[in-house]
């Protein structure tokens, strides 16, 4: 990412960021590898987690990524992205601005709910990755019947 | 990395234009890259979830502006576990300094990323001059 111009940050939102940041630690394991110019601070790419009673959904924001760019895997309760962010073959450009990011990255995703690792679905629409993991029979809420005599 | 987070609100203010706000809700700015070539500008913005035909570009009095409508995601979940990003329609404004012409602006659209082509107008480009010997 390149500078430009002073940058002041308000307190509340360092606090913010701080905040974020402890959570992002204990929840997920961003590693950023490769080119250094990837989103960075909360790992790339962002994503967006929650569930209904059958599956857990983690969705992602990958602009410029095709399917075959990425690599999915879950092993236990961990959903691993990995890809390649691709670099415009631009080299006698000058560049005004740069924040999209390029190169490697890997996200790791520690999962709440154990999940059927085979019947993971993935779907990439507009730069919208969407992950569709069952959960485990084991892990699925189950009602259970009140009787009366 | 707090900083490098917040830098995108940050360091803009100098050459945005303020927004219109002719738009409801929320928006979001998209990430861009813009470089310049011999002979045009290449804007590439990230408006991931954006539909390719509610995509709106404007080019006027040297300001540029996209707006790139996405509609909602995700309307049968629950609270969510993990929220690292909103969704909502992304909205940016620069101001061009380079001569453009505007009849030849075009846009593609991909994955998630828009490329919009602005070209120098002649007068713009640079231009070899010969240095005639005596």
């Amino acid at each position: 990412m390149v500078l430009r111009g002073t940058v002041t940050v308000h307190p509340l939102q360092q606090l913010r960021d701080e905040v974020d940041r402890l959570f992002s630690n204990v929840l997920t394991h961003p590693t950023v590898s490769g080119a250094a110019r990837l989103v960075a601070g909360r790992g790339f790419p962002a994503v967006n987690v929650w569930e209904d009673a059958e599956s857990l959904f983690v969705e992602a924001e990958v602009p410029g990524l095709k399917a075959e760019d990425l690599d999915i895997t879950v092993v236990g309760d961990e959903l691993t992205i990995k890809g390649q962010r691709p670099e415009e073959p631009q080299t006698e450009a000058a560049f005004h601005r740069r924040e999209r990011g390029v190169g490697a990255f890997t996200r790791v995703v520690r999962l709440t709910s154990e999940v059927d690792a085979n019947k993971v679905h993935a779907q990439l629409n507009d730069g919208v990755l969407l992950l569709t993991l069952p959960k485990a029979e084991a892990a699925k809420p189950r009602k259970i019947q009140v009787k009366t005599e | 990395m707090s900083v490098e987070t917040t830098i995108h609100q940050e360091n803009q203010t100098a050459d945005v234009a303020p927004p219109e706000h002719t738009h409801s809700g929320p928006y979001y700015r998209p990430n861009v890259d813009i470089y310049e070539l011999a002979d045009q500008l290449v804007v590439q913005a990230d408006v991931p979830g954006a539909k390719n035909n509610e995509i709106d570009i404007q080019f006027e009095d040297g300001a540029l502006t996209i707006y790139a409508k996405v509609p909602a995601r995700q309307d049968s979940q629950g609270p969510y576990l993990r929220q690292e990003y909103g969704v909502g329609d992304f909205y940016r404004t620069f101001r061009v300094s380079e001569q453009i012409d505007p009849s030849r602006i075009s846009a593609e659209y991909a994955g998630g990323v828009l490329t919009l082509h602005l070209p120098k107008v002649e007068a713009a480009k640079p231009r070899k001059i010969k240095v005639a010997a005596k």
